[in-house]
């Protein structure tokens, strides 16, 4: 039996469904991530592990009991909120010690405890601080540090690093992973970030509209996505159209040259459109052997630091892809305008059902979903 | 015609510039340093109105309080007067427990309705706006048909009718303390402060004790403040109800003596600014109970 299991979670507001037919058992001391754009009810789910929602139907289960009935304050479950929620009429050393103080532990021992807490998040001379004395990254700290004191079953993380700027949220992100490493702690942690989801996490759910759309680790989800929307909302991805040649060989035809896919187009027929999705990673410049090779014009060159953004356009005006090379100062970039040959490997095309095509070619900001 | 010159006319002129025809930056200037200097003008002038409006009266009372013969009989008077000091006293009792029973009924309502039930919170408001609508006077007779027969006959013991003046005065509270409250959980996010303190297992006492109530002491002493003032000064109910209060005191003092009525009005004026000060003092050197000290 998994440590922790939620059964056929369904929640209702009203006539609208926030969460559908959801699954999922995690494994003591698994790090999990749910995955997905803005009112996806990925927060939703979270607030019924905490217990600040009732599931409509559907159980939560914790090492073997069930919790899905309990109050939030008798299930000991830790959680971080996205506001830090720290007391502010309370010092740091006060909120990290609340837990254990309502628990009604012996002073000495809650003293002891902080202490300890407060070097495990390298805070330890911030103890008689305030809340409103603190950066956001140290408040968001401290906050873990409190949902840890109380060695809570399930740690819960509603988008703690949202709130704080992009430096401090990949250093604070690694040390939430290795607190978690170091405690063997089982966590649920949401966000719309994949690149956080995808460095932090054991398992991702990958949710849309209150439904699960994968479960699978970083390397899963990234590199196989089991549905348009996963391929499209977890990294950049190149949607260009396509022609069934032969389905069984797997060869189509895209911009007037033909490619091969790894294996049998399911369901497809000659001479169907279908969408085909590239990773831009994968895709490399030059011709190769063995590989599928696409020529075109560039179009445009992009630096983004490390990497360099190519996009090609093809000839007969059928669409472009985009691909990344590393920025290596003694390789030159080709100029706007170059013919150029891209290739890339049969495994690298995802062919889309139709299904897939419309929410594949529908462009949505992750944020503003 | 031609078009404005921008270093002429200040900020009138450049609103109907367009893109690149800005005035000069020192015109800009200019027009900002006169713009803040009229603002402190006009800051200073309504400053300096309200200073008078308060103390023109308070000024005018203590030179009529000083006319009495001899010098500063009327506050020697008033001072050796017993009445004075218990029906202040009087005052004061009834305005702490109008206090007390109002944040403990006020607080929790508060709280719950912004909590869970927003949608009620018109209502709520519609209701503690309600002392300023219905007179004092029908509230007091409203009080005296209905406790004033079985089965609940408090007007026939003074304990009776001193419940009676308090539960009054606490829905006379009502539209101030409620403000100063929900204005108080307005500021603070009750809702991530709420759900943080029972995923670390506190109950609801707990959490309205040592994480809500703290975080409101600032409009908490503001409404208690308010409260205190209108109960030392209220004359209907505490007349009606045949209590010993202080402004039925004082209206009773002005009937005979009117140069002691105006010291005993500063006096009292001066000792219900004290109460607010200590009252201040006290809220603001209360800090959470919760101690925890690492080392």
């Amino acid at each position: 039996m998994a440590f922790l299991e939620l059964t056929g979670i369904q929640k209702r507001f009203g006539e609208v469904a926030a969460v559908q037919n959801f699954d999922l058992a995690a494994e003591a001391g698994e790090f999990v991530s749910f995955l997905g754009p803005s009112g996806c009810g990925k927060t939703t789910t979270l607030r019924m592990i905490a217990g600040f929602e009732r599931p409509t139907s559907g159980k939560i289960v914790v090492k073997g009991v069930d919790i899905t009935n309990r109050a939030p304050n008798q299930r000991n479950v830790g959680m971080v909120f996205q506001s830090y929620a720290l007391f502010p009429n309370m010092t740091v050393a006060d909120n990290v010690g609340f837990g254990l103080k309502v628990r009604k532990q012996p002073k000495d021992q809650i003293r002891k405890r902080v202490g300890e807490l407060l070097e495990l998040i390298h805070l330890p001379d911030k103890a008689g601080r305030y809340p409103w004395q603190l950066s956001g990254g140290q408040q968001q700290r401290v906050a873990l540090a409190r949902a840890l004191a109380i060695e809570p079953q399930v740690l819960l993380l509603d988008e703690p690093l949202s709130a704080l700027d992009a430096k401090i949220r990949v250093s604070l992100r690694n040390e939430i992973r290795a607190i978690q490493r170091q405690l063997g702690i089982t966590t649920v942690y949401v966000t719309h970030d994949q690149e956080e989801a995808l460095s932090l996490s054991d398992r991702i759910v990958v949710m849309s509209e209150g439904r699960i759309e994968q479960t699978g680790t970083p390397f899963e989800i990234y590199n196989f996505p089991s549905t348009g929307f996963v391929a499209r909302f977890v990294g950049t991805l190149n949607v260009v159209s396509a022609k069934v040649l032969d389905p069984t060989a797997g060869t189509l035809e895209t911009a007037g040259q033909p490619i091969r896919a790894a294996g049998p187009i399911s369901g497809g027929h000659s001479g169907d459109s279908v969408t085909v999705a590239l990773r831009p990673e994968i895709i490399s410049l030059g011709a190769r052997e063995g590989m599928n090779q696409l020529s075109g014009v560039v179009d445009d060159v992009t630096f983004l630091g490390s990497i360099v953004r190519v996009r090609i356009r093809f000839s007969d005006g059928s669409g472009a892809i985009s691909f990344d090379t590393f920025n290596n100062p003694h390789l030159a970039v080709p100029d706007r305008g170059t013919a150029v040959t891209i290739s890339f490997p049969p495994e690298a095309c995802l062919v889309l059902d139709r299904a897939e095509i419309a929410a594949a070619a529908a462009p949505e900001d992750p944020d503003a979903a | 015609m031609g078009f404005p010159n921008p270093s002429i006319g200040g900020s009138a002129v450049q609103g109907a510039l367009g893109p690149g025809e800005h005035g000069s930056a020192p015109a800009r200037g200019a027009g900002r340093v006169r713009g803040r200097y009229l603002t402190r003008i006009a800051w200073w002038l309504v400053f300096i109105i309200g200073v008078l409006y308060f103390f023109i009266p308070l000024y005018g009372t203590l030179d009529f309080s000083l006319k009495s013969k001899p010098f500063l009989s009327a506050y020697t008077a008033i001072l050796n007067d017993s009445q004075f000091v218990s029906t202040l006293t009087y005052s004061f009792v009834a305005g702490i427990l109008t206090i007390i029973v109002s944040v403990l009924i006020i607080v929790p309502t508060a709280f719950w309705v912004r909590l869970k039930y927003p949608g009620l919170r018109p209502i709520i408001e519609f209701i503690t706006l309600l002392p300023f609508v219905i007179p004092p006077i029908i509230l007091v007779f409203g009080l005296d048909n209905t406790y004033g027969t079985q089965p609940l006959a408090l007007t026939n013991s003074d304990n009776g009718l001193n419940v009676l003046l308090v539960a009054a005065y606490v829905i006379l509270s009502f539209p101030y303390m409620y403000r100063a409250v929900d204005t108080g959980l307005r500021a603070i996010d009750i809702q991530s402060l709420t759900e943080a303190s029972q995923s670390l297992g506190a109950g609801w006492i707990r959490i309205l004790w040592q994480v809500i109530l703290p975080n409101l002491r600032t409009s908490l002493l503001s409404g208690a403040f308010l409260t205190l003032a209108i109960v030392v000064g209220e004359f209907t109910i505490a007349t009606f109800l045949s209590r010993p209060a202080f402004a039925p005191f004082l209206g009773l003092v002005g009937d005979e003596r009117p140069y002691e009525q105006a010291a005993l009005a500063l006096v009292s004026f001066g000792i219900t600014w004290v109460a607010m000060i200590l009252i201040a003092i006290i809220g603001r050197n209360s800090r959470s109970r919760i101690r925890v000290t690492v080392g």
